[in-house]
């Protein structure tokens, strides 16, 4: 706790007194891009903001990506900069709705976003109004070790019944089938997204993350009951709650595993970790209920302008440039990311172009769970799910807790 | 600070004349008085205030009475943290006869023995957190020690970590590494003080070995027992690092004990519940005011011995 708090003051103190030496024309920007690739990018992105506006001082104060979650917060509050890092959906809600994000719905009538960003348009709108920019989102689904499914003779699954087959055939064949690390937990929030998108469909999964549907419900029974036909064979990664989601790679590369249900960032990590482009795969996630239109996870990252910023003019300059379809183009080159803007061009790249494949032919996107849902849902939820992945049996119990918590977080 | 520093400017006559009896006395408390309300006292107030709102930290605070406190006695996960403290505090005991053992092994005169001394000491010396990643990977389940040793057995390997069962006492020996040592330097500097007439008269009188120890050495030891109790009893109520560090918590909020539940409620990333974060804060201080008054009785009831 005390290393913790010590990271928070110090953040905060830099925070502040980088912001008291600001003065007019000067845009202090917050963000937690703190891995090299985001860094670099939006390095890049502020290089060629200057250019454009050169009487305009940017201050970029950058954090840790996890200890932002929560030095946000307090910078809202104590000394807003002008511009701020988030995410979309239910996951600005609390800012929104304590009124600390700036409404800048004019920023997108002003420079044709409403028809640019159009299919993030609906996760950053509460309310009728537009309360910040998303600049890049990317894809979930599984990604699997094509070499494996060739030297086991499986065919890339299409159907629930293919994928529990596959699995089969890999855990006979003395592989782990999928790989997972649950021990922070959200990497169980996927698996229940696509479950529950899959079974149930796009529009109850938003129902129940909204609070609308108890979670004992039949149909949410339903879910865990065919999420079991996995998890009871052990069809997952043995001990995975020991495991972050970057632990469980190396049984991935290593070949131990097969697939592992991850975001595009995944990618990297798997590069790195010595597998060749084309050992890897990347799969939509298979159908379930025949017939139920196939809408997928695609989280979206965001820029807002706190309500307290100083110099709120340049910040809706800055924010009406990164929207733009040239800046976004080059951005997610670096980052590796899918743009928003529907002008830009995508970066060359077989999993992106999958992805992109994906996404644009899907019903809907989702966030994910821990954006579509309230944080103390989420947590709740998301520690279910992984006791579920444990222990299946406890499944009746799980579901009555988080009906419990649901019924007293919307209320 | 001014009237302070006057006494030794003047003759010791001229300081009666100066105030009243109290002042200079309240004069120099008056510094760490002002810090121990201001930083102690405040804050258990202002918890126990906050307690009774639903808050977010950011918004309106709503009065919700006691509802906090209703859900907090419905909640499964405070009770799972409540009995993970209970098993803390007692296994924690361990490190007290733990270090008192290995400061008797340690308390002799070897070529070296500085040295060992030192060695032993070092778990305590270096961060907790530092402690908890050692022992995370000593049980990680594919490439820990522990598994290896498992394993040459013939037996597979146990996730200590992600075993609801096993997870709270695997965190807990990871904190008495560190705690033993704490203990045994306590137990070291007592021993330096046992009179040696003492162990002398006992030898005359025939006693040996547990004797000894029972009725001579460990009378001798009660400060430092009793000191090695106190910081063992309170590193086991603020074990909030290794938990934060080995597990978060997990699996599944099975290795929570109140201090990080309270941490997760307020202050992590899913949470934002100060009120609720503060009731689990207040009921962890309602059981510290336990162990603390009988402390501080004690201590009174020792100083007024002394006199």
């Amino acid at each position: 706790m005390k290393f913790k708090t010590a990271g928070l003051l110090a953040a905060m103190a830099t925070a502040l007194g980088l912001a008291t030496s600001a003065f007019a024309g000067t845009l202090v920007i917050n963000t937690d891009m703190s891995d090299p690739a985001p860094k670099a990018a939006f390095e890049k992105v502020i290089e060629g903001f200057k250019a454009k506006h050169p009487d305009v001082e940017v201050k970029w104060n950058e954090f840790d990506h996890e200890g932002y979650k929560t030095s946000i917060r307090n910078f809202l509050t104590a000394d807003p900069p002008d511009v701020a890092a988030w995410y979309a959906g239910n996951r600005m809600a609390p800012f929104v709705n304590a009124g600390l994000f700036e409404d800048v719905t004019d920023v997108w009538t002003a420079n044709g976003l409403d028809e640019q960003l159009k299919s993030a348009a609906s996760s950053m709108t509460i309310d009728g109004k537009k309360w910040g920019v998303p600049y890049t989102y990317y894809q979930w689904g599984i990604y699997y070790r094509v070499d494996i499914f060739e030297k086991n003779g499986i065919a890339v699954p299409k159907t629930w019944a293919e994928l529990v087959a596959a699995c089969a055939k890999l855990k006979e064949a003395g592989v782990q089938p999928i790989a997972i690390g649950s021990k922070a937990l959200w990497p169980t929030g996927g698996w229940f997204d696509y479950m529950n998108l899959r079974v149930n469909g796009y529009e109850f999964h938003m129902d129940l993350t909204a609070g609308k549907v108890p979670y004992t419900d039949p149909k949410v029974k339903a879910v865990f009951d065919t999420w079991g036909e996995l998890v009871k064979p052990g069809y997952f990664l043995e001990n995975h709650a020991a495991y972050d989601w970057q632990e469980a790679v190396p049984f991935f590369v290593n070949g131990e595993a097969a697939m592992y249900l991850m975001g595009n960032f995944a990618v990297d990590l798997f590069l790195k970790g010595g597998l060749k482009p084309e050992q890897i795969g990347f799969m939509q996630f298979p159908e379930i209920t025949p017939g139920i239109p196939m809408a997928e996870d695609a989280p979206t990252d965001t820029l807002h302008i706190p309500a307290g910023a100083k110099n709120k003019e340049d910040a809706r300059k800055f924010l009406a440039y990164v929207a733009s379809a040239e800046v976004q183009t080059e951005w997610n080159k670096t980052l590796g990311q899918l743009p928003v803007n529907s002008g830009a061009t995508r970066p060359d790249d077989k999993f992106l172009s999958a992805g992109f494949e994906m996404l644009s032919k899907a019903y809907a996107l989702a966030q994910f769970y821990d954006r579509d849902a309230p944080a103390e849902m989420a947590k709740a939820g998301m520690e279910g799910f992984q006791e579920f992945m444990v222990k299946p049996d406890n499944q009746d119990k799980i579901l009555e807790r988080l009906e419990k918590v649901r019924a007293k977080v919307y209320q | 600070m001014t009237t302070a520093a006057l006494p030794t400017a003047h003759a010791p006559r001229a300081r009666r004349r100066r105030g009243p009896k109290w002042l200079a006395p309240a004069l120099f408390l008056a510094p760490g008085v002002f810090m121990f309300v201001v930083y102690v006292i405040a804050p258990i107030f202002e918890s126990i205030w906050i307690s009774f709102y639903d808050w977010d930290g950011l918004g309106p605070m709503t009065f919700i009475g006691a509802a906090n406190y209703v859900e907090l006695f419905d909640d499964e996960a405070f009770y799972t943290a409540l009995e993970n403290n209970v098993v803390w505090l007692l296994l924690y005991m361990l490190a007290v006869p733990g270090g008192l053992f290995v400061a008797l092994f340690l308390n002799q005169t070897v070529f070296g023995i500085r040295l060992v001394k030192s060695l032993f000491f070092f778990p305590f010396v270096i961060s907790q957190v530092v402690v908890g990643l050692v022992f995370a990977w000593f049980y990680d389940p594919s490439f820990g020690i522990l598994a290896m040793i498992f394993e040459a057995f013939g037996m597979k390997p146990i996730a200590i970590l992600a075993d609801e069962d096993y997870v709270t006492y695997g965190i807990i020996a990871a904190g008495l590494w560190p705690q033993t040592a704490y203990c045994m330097i306590l137990y070291l500097t007592g021993l330096n003080a046992i009179s040696p007439d003492q162990i002398e008269a006992g030898r005359l009188d025939g006693a040996k070995g547990w004797r000894m120890l029972w009725h001579v050495v460990l009378p001798q030891l009660r400060p430092a027992t009793f000191i090695a109790v106190v910081v063992t009893v309170i590193g086991a109520l603020r074990s909030f690092d290794l938990v934060s560090i080995m597990t978060d918590g997990g699996p599944y909020g099975s290795s929570r004990v109140l201090a990080f539940y309270m941490y997760e409620q307020a202050l992590s990333e899913y949470g934002y519940r100060m009120g609720y974060g503060a009731a689990i804060a207040v009921v962890l201080f309602a059981i510290m005011m336990v162990y603390i008054s009988f402390f501080i009785t004690r201590m009174i009831s020792n100083e007024r011995g002394g006199r």
